[in-house]
């Protein structure tokens, strides 16, 4: 199985934890035409790191990179769930009873069904085990 | 060339002092004589030009403060008249009202010779492009340097501060080998060239910056060695004694204060008696050979220490040691004495975050608060949350063991802290006491 087109290319984003940061950095991917298909963000002490899905990460990159953001590129995967009760329980005792931890994951439920983002210690044993229980992996190339 | 006047710069140490004793007794008497503030003040002290016997024998002497000039502003303690003066300056005035500080042709002279030495014994001559990047106007920074380094034959490029994309096309295309400016304001100049696509280490001629107006640290100029591929020389100076004066040599083993200019001192700031010899306490200078303005035991206000012996560059002038701080600019947070130099120093051994730096204090309730605002470099940026907390934690930890008191760490966005081109202010002090 190539598991390369399964893992995906999430740009994370340091920020200061203040008002209008999230706006700075949502009104330069507008203005690059660069489309957000799911975010989150985390909070520590006086900062927080944004964590998006776009459509085209490189671009992304450059265009926050230029204006002054400490961006990274971070691999996730990201995986169809149930969308009914219980449908996240199968993929989290899945992940756990294989010894993969999982480090942060957000999640959004579209037209398409569920989606969970992960981010994993072991990412290629997380595709494997994955495909192997059943459960459907999003290919990097729905996303860009 | 290697001395510009090696018959002063490499005379015999004995002979040094003895020039001083000389010229020290001469300017009493004048002043005596002729000023009415010193004479004052030497009445005060009960001294008289005949108790100064030999050269140690300054100690005898009143102090000069900063506040004796503001006092006497514009020129109420000028010991030239107006007629004899070829420019005036005026400090910038960044811890008070300005002070004023004229000039005789003499003490234009005696100013420039200073420079030639000086940028002499850092390699550069004929041949040399040095662009001075600092101030030209009222501060002395641009002017003195450019006539220092004109007299040495050097070409000059006079770009002032400001229009930092200029100053780096400028630097490339005139093939600029030395520039002089703000330790801060070199740094900013690499990160903007960074930003056009060039590199200062590669791109340009340049292989000597002679830095200073404001304090610096060790850590810093290796950064800035290592970063820019320039050697970086200290240089000293402040306007009451002319302006920018002194400089390393290519040994960079602390200023060379050129004996029969200037007379310094060690002194404990609380007490005002001399420390022993090689120790640290309040740099106190009399200029030996001043018309317009002269000084006597005037307290700068800077902290350093004193090495007598002989350079391995063959000067006898005794060099004065790396500024470590300002009596004025040390903060007191909860009872201990903080120097933003201490904060700079710290900061350096972490990799992680930048070199630019701002310290917050408050007060919260009876307690004093320092936060340090730091940016966190491109490299070390995590996408894990925990990650950049035991960076936090690591900065704080390290400032804890430098300053001996708590600082909370702040980690901002690079870039987002404020740049200075001329002198810069690291410390916001909100305490309203």
């Amino acid at each position: 199985m190539d598991v390369k087109k399964f893992v995906i290319k999430q740009i994370s984003v340091f920020s200061e934890n203040r008002p209008g940061r999230l706006a700075a950095i949502a009104h330069a991917l507008g203005e690059e035409n660069v489309n957000i298909l799911a975010f989150s963000i985390a909070e520590a002490n006086g900062f927080g790191v944004v964590r998006a899905l776009v459509d085209q990460p490189e671009k992304a990159y450059k265009k926050l990179s230029s204006i002054g953001f400490n961006v990274a590129f971070t691999d996730v995967i990201a995986v169809h769930m149930q969308d009914r009760p219980g449908g996240l329980y199968e993929i989290a005792k899945m992940l756990g009873d294989a010894n993969i931890n999982i480090e942060y994951s957000y999640a959004y439920s579209g037209k398409e069904g569920a989606v969970l983002i992960l981010r994993v210690d072991q990412v290629v044993d997380a595709i494997e085990k994955i495909s192997k229980s059943g459960a459907t992996l999003i290919e990097s190339s729905v996303f860009h | 060339m290697r001395c510009w006047d090696p018959r002063i710069e490499e005379l015999p140490t004995a002979e040094l002092k003895q020039m001083q004793y000389k010229l020290l007794k001469s300017l009493v008497y004048r002043l005596f004589s002729f000023s009415p503030f010193y004479h004052d003040r030497m009445k005060e002290q009960n001294v008289h030009p005949d108790d100064i016997r030999e050269l140690s024998d300054v100690r005898k002497l009143p102090f000069m403060f900063k506040r004796d000039l503001r006092d006497s502003y514009p020129d109420k303690i000028f010991t030239a008249t107006q007629e004899d003066l070829v420019r005036y300056h005026v400090s910038s005035g960044t811890t008070g009202k300005p002070t004023v500080v004229g000039y005789t042709q003499n003490d234009l002279n005696s100013w420039t010779t200073s420079l030639a030495r000086a940028l002499t014994s850092i390699g550069l001559g004929r041949g040399d492009v040095i662009q001075v990047s600092y101030g030209y106007g009222l501060f002395t920074g641009g002017l003195g340097l450019h006539y220092g380094a004109e007299r040495i034959g050097a070409t000059v490029l006079p770009t002032s501060v400001g229009n930092t994309e200029r100053q780096i096309e400028l630097m490339q295309d005139l093939g600029s080998t030395a520039i002089a400016c703000t330790p801060s304001y070199l740094l900013h100049m690499g990160e903007v060239a960074e930003k056009m696509g060039l590199s200062i280490k590669k791109d340009t001629r340049l292989r000597a910056g002679i830095l200073g107006a404001e304090p610096w640290t060790e850590r810093m100029r290796k950064r800035i060695e290592e970063w820019l591929g320039i050697k970086a020389f200290d240089i000293y100076g402040t306007s009451e004694l002319s302006g920018p004066m002194f400089t390393e040599c290519s040994e960079q083993l602390g200023f060379h204060v050129w004996s029969d200019l200037a007379l310094t001192e060690i002194i404990d700031p609380k007490t005002g008696e001399r420390v022993a010899p090689g120790e640290k306490g309040e740099l106190t200078v009399t200029i030996l050979q001043k018309e317009a303005l002269p000084m006597i035991r005037y307290r700068i206000g800077d902290i350093t220490s004193i090495d007598e012996d002989i350079c391995p560059c063959g000067r006898t002038h005794p060099r004065v040691q790396r500024i470590q701080g300002r009596v004025d600019d040390m903060l007191i947070i909860r009872g201990i004495n903080v120097f933003p130099s201490q904060v700079e120093y710290a900061l350096m051994a972490i990799p992680e975050v930048g070199q630019h730096f701002q310290i917050v204090v408050d007060r919260k309730g009876a307690l004093d608060d320092m936060l340090v605002r730091v940016e966190l470099t491109k490299e070390s940026f995590s996408d894990k949350i925990t990650d950049l907390m035991i960076i936090r934690d690591r900065i704080e930890h390290k400032l804890r063991n430098a300053l001996n008191v708590n600082a909370n760490v702040e980690l901002v966005e690079p870039g987002s802290l404020p740049r200075y081109e001329g002198k810069s202010k690291k410390v916001l002090d909100r305490r309203s006491l």
